[in-house]
């Protein structure tokens, strides 16, 4: 069971971060970090697809990792989803069109091990 | 045709570009791990839930550190949004990894969960990683200008 969380919690991590970053690219950049930029950026927020299919995502993402953490420690249930690292890399790669070189992958890979490691 | 800037204008404009998404990396890493320690406690004294259905994590919000960490989750995910739009995804997603470290260590010292040396080895993994990631540019995407409609 708490592999199968885990597995659900990594594939929607994954499409939302990917959703996200695609509607707010879309959206345009925050200039500036005012609350009136914030309330700006939440309206905006609810007009666009690519976002609201992002927290689609993540709500079933959230509520399995909810069930993961009433079952197993903060330390297991969070680094669990470390193998999304590689596959959002991936993705923002050929999908995001994002300059993706050694540094990046070398990053994604050593956080990802580091996150597995946590998880023991 | 974009306007050619003079040099040290376009540095003071990258400069503040680059300091202003720092600061976003700063509140998503904080709030990133005071809302899942925060949830994480919450959780634990509600007890376990498996279910398909939302309506029973509902009962989960009657609990205050259930509560406290869902309010900061979401301005966490704001946050992370805000940041997105700024930066790449490849490069948030390593820098913002800081936050797996300061969760086990304040896991350690706020929930009394036990770090082994294996862990310990993963924390300074994650730790290179990060100060790799920070080596690159943060954004090497064409950026659109802020749209106020």
């Amino acid at each position: 069971m708490k592999w199968a969380l885990v597995a659900i919690i990594a594939i929607c991590n994954t499409l939302g971060d990917v959703m996200n970053t695609a509607g707010m690219k879309r959206q345009g950049e925050i200039g500036d970090l005012r609350p009136r930029s914030f309330g700006v950026m939440i309206k905006k927020i609810f007009r666009n697809p690519f976002v609201l299919g992002g927290f689609a995502a993540m709500a079933v993402s959230f509520f399995a990792l909810l069930s993961l953490l009433s079952i197993t420690t903060v330390s297991f249930a969070v680094p669990a989803t470390a193998i999304s690292y590689l596959l959002e890399t991936l993705l923002a790669k050929y999908v995001l069109k994002e300059d993706v070189r050694w540094r990046r992958w070398a990053a994604a890979t050593l956080v990802a091990c580091g996150v597995v490691l946590l998880s023991f | 045709m974009p306007a050619i800037l003079p040099q040290p204008v376009a540095a003071n404009r990258r400069s503040s570009h680059a300091r202003k998404t720092q600061i976003l990396v700063l509140i998503v890493i904080i709030t990133n791990v005071l809302g899942n320690v925060s949830l994480s406690h919450g959780m634990k004294q509600v007890g376990p839930i498996i279910s398909a259905s939302p309506l029973d994590y509902l009962h989960a919000l009657e609990n205050p550190w259930t509560l406290l960490g869902i309010s900061v989750l979401i301005i966490w995910m704001l946050t992370d949004l805000a940041l997105l739009s700024r930066a790449d995804l490849s490069f948030v997603l390593p820098v913002t990894a800081s936050a797996y470290v300061l969760v086990a260590v304040s896991g350690h010292f706020l929930l009394h969960d036990r770090i082994s040396w294996i862990r310990w080895i993963g924390i300074v993994l994650i730790t290179a990683g990060v100060v790799l990631a920070e080596e690159t540019p943060d954004r090497t995407t064409q950026a659109q200008p802020e749209r106020i409609s």
